[in-house]
């Protein structure tokens, strides 16, 4: 199979030479930090370290942590870098409770940005004469608009199309002649269901790729959609605090996703703290070496995987990263949004009466995430009558929907009937089979 | 004139209803008027026992969501239109039914039902002066 790049000299650059570029620009994100944000300034200080001391990326240990709690800190603009009039973009996550996760790009990051999600779509093959169908939704969430600055960069004809209306999407993509996709892989499942009902053989449509991220997914369903769509289904991944979509992104090899090290300095961390060698699996942590919006250190991302240096088949120096295997707390991905247990109990906690004791059923029905909210029943909330009940089912609902983004249907239950392990409430039952 | 009901929250799942009935069988405590408005999810039992001090202290003590509300014991003639008569005054007065249901039990030539409504004090006086009986606390534990 033939390979194209599109920065060929970074993408396969000899390993030495890339250590050595992430070298300089370790220092000098850590010189950045240090300068321009308090918080990183109180870390190195209380630590006793400065930007002298970090000679490069065998320094990297000596750098404090990030972690998400450290950005709601520093909510809103914290931990930007620079002034605001150097901001051009802010997108927005949802945070662990009430308050959202904000990133800020100065027009050098989206530019990188762009960069950076144009070799991802070189690598699914994806260039000027494809027309790229961007079904990821547009807003605060990096998924649309980092697709979107991509796929323009590379030429591609885009379709902002954004996310939902599975019905339309598959008109454009007919009439369109859409060559790619690129959207949830829960999302692609359903669209390929859509095909079905509407009698629309994939043979009647151009697709030929599909890049699928925001949220975990498996081989079994790489398979499923490859099949059901006559498409190479690809796995793109990222997270708004170090960027967004397009931090690392599968190859036609199909074999781990090649993290950009000349913009991510990628760590495996261990239960305890230290780093661990290629091919153990721990937390994936990150040092954004070139973002001055809201440069981090070693921010832990939390999810588990491991990480290989291993040469790839299509020539990419860059190491890989596999599939996400699971999360080190308590976060979950309902329909490409981050759910934390946190913010379903602050949610519950703003309507009035309501019990803190709760339970999240997450399911996946028909290829779409599901969430229930079970509350246990107290005094204050029991009411003689159906219409009152309903009525505070409802509120729970919009309190959940507003502070945590994500619909969830609620139910109600008897006092003491929740799952309790050693007297600890056990909080969320996945039954998906990621 | 009014009387206590209790409302206790059901899961609506095979077996939570005779649980709770049974608890309240081996505790001697008798339903003497019963209904259960149910959704998908849940049902709202609601009852009139005799003792209901005792019933709520029980009902709580095992673990159930128990709610007390006032409601009015209406004797209704058990003639055709006697429930309509009763209807029809509480309507002209603007007073909203949220529920009915009518005892297990009835006295004499009446029908006993019980009448949720939203304002309580006013349809107790209308009812009263319309000639329409009520029973008291004392007399439901009569029954």
């Amino acid at each position: 199979m033939e390979h194209k790049y599109w920065n060929k000299t970074m993408e396969t650059m000899p390993r030495e030479q890339l250590r050595a570029i992430q070298d300089e620009r370790l220092r000098d994100v850590v010189r950045r930090c240090y300068e321009n944000v308090p918080f990183y300034r109180d870390k190195m200080q209380k630590l006793g370290i400065t930007p002298k001391d970090i000679r490069g990326v065998c320094d990297i240990e000596l750098l404090p942590f990030t972690e998400k709690q450290d950005l709601r800190d520093n909510y809103p603009f914290g931990m930007f870098a620079v002034p605001t009039s150097e901001i051009v973009r802010i997108h927005a996550s949802s945070g662990t409770t009430g308050k959202p996760t904000v990133a800020g790009y100065t027009s050098g990051d989206v530019d990188r940005w762009a960069e950076l999600m144009a070799r991802a779509l070189y690598c699914a093959g994806v260039g000027k004469n494809d027309i790229v169908q961007v079904a990821y939704g547009y807003g605060l969430f990096t998924g649309g608009l980092g697709a979107h600055y991509g796929a323009e960069r590379v030429g591609a004809s885009t379709i902002p199309i954004s996310g939902g209306n599975t019905v339309r999407q598959l008109l454009m993509m007919e009439d369109f002649g859409s060559t790619t996709l690129m959207c949830t892989p829960s999302y692609a499942l359903n669209i390929a269901e859509a095909m079905v009902r509407e009698g629309i053989t994939h043979d009647r449509l151009k697709l030929k790729s599909g890049i699928f991220g925001a949220e975990p997914w498996t081989e079994e369903m790489r398979q499923h959609i490859e099949e059901k769509l006559g498409i190479d289904a690809l796995n793109i991944y990222g997270l708004s605090e170090v960027m967004g979509p397009g931090v690392s992104m599968e190859c036609m090899a199909k074999d781990g996703m090649h993290i950009w090290e000349d913009h991510f300095l990628p760590e495996v961390i261990g239960e305890d703290g230290k780093g661990l060698p290629y091919g153990q699996q721990g937390d994936l942590t990150f040092t954004t070496l070139t973002k001055h919006g809201m440069p981090l250190l070693r921010y832990r991302t939390h999810d588990l995987c491991v990480l290989t240096d291993e040469p790839c088949a299509c020539g990419r120096t860059h190491v890989r990263m596999g599939r996400i295997m699971g999360r080190t707390d308590d976060m979950l991905i309902i329909r490409g949004v981050n759910v934390f247990p946190s913010q379903i109990e602050h949610a519950l906690m703003q309507v009035e009466g309501v019990s803190p004791q709760y339970h999240i059923v997450v399911d996946r029905i028909g290829n779409l995430d599901t969430m229930e909210v079970q509350v246990e029943m107290k005094p204050e909330m029991m009411s003689d009558t159906v219409k009152d009940m309903e009525s505070l089912s409802a509120k729970i609902q919009a309190s959940v929907a507003a502070h945590a983004l994500v619909n969830a249907k609620i139910k109600l239950c008897q006092p003491g009937s929740l799952p309790r392990s050693d007297g600890k409430a056990k909080r969320v039952t996945d039954n998906r089979k990621l | 004139m009014h009387v206590k009901q209790i409302s206790v929250f059901i899961e609506n799942t095979p077996g939570k209803l005779a649980a709770f009935t049974k608890l309240l069988g081996e505790n001697g405590i008798d339903l003497v008027s019963l209904s259960v408005a149910d959704t998908t999810n849940f049902g709202i039992l609601r009852g009139i026992v005799a003792d209901y001090e005792r019933a709520v202290q029980l009902i709580a003590d095992n673990g159930y969501t128990v709610k007390l509300t006032d409601v009015l014991a209406v004797k209704v003639p058990d003639t055709p239109g006697g429930l309509a008569q009763v209807l029809d005054v509480l309507a002209e007065n603007n007073i909203v039914v949220e529920y009915l249901y009518s005892f297990v039990r009835s006295a004499g030539n009446h029908a006993l039902i019980i009448f949720r409504v939203d304002q309580l004090e006013e349809a107790e006086v209308i009812l009263e002066k319309a000639g329409v009986q009520m029973l008291s606390q004392q007399e439901v534990r009569g029954l």
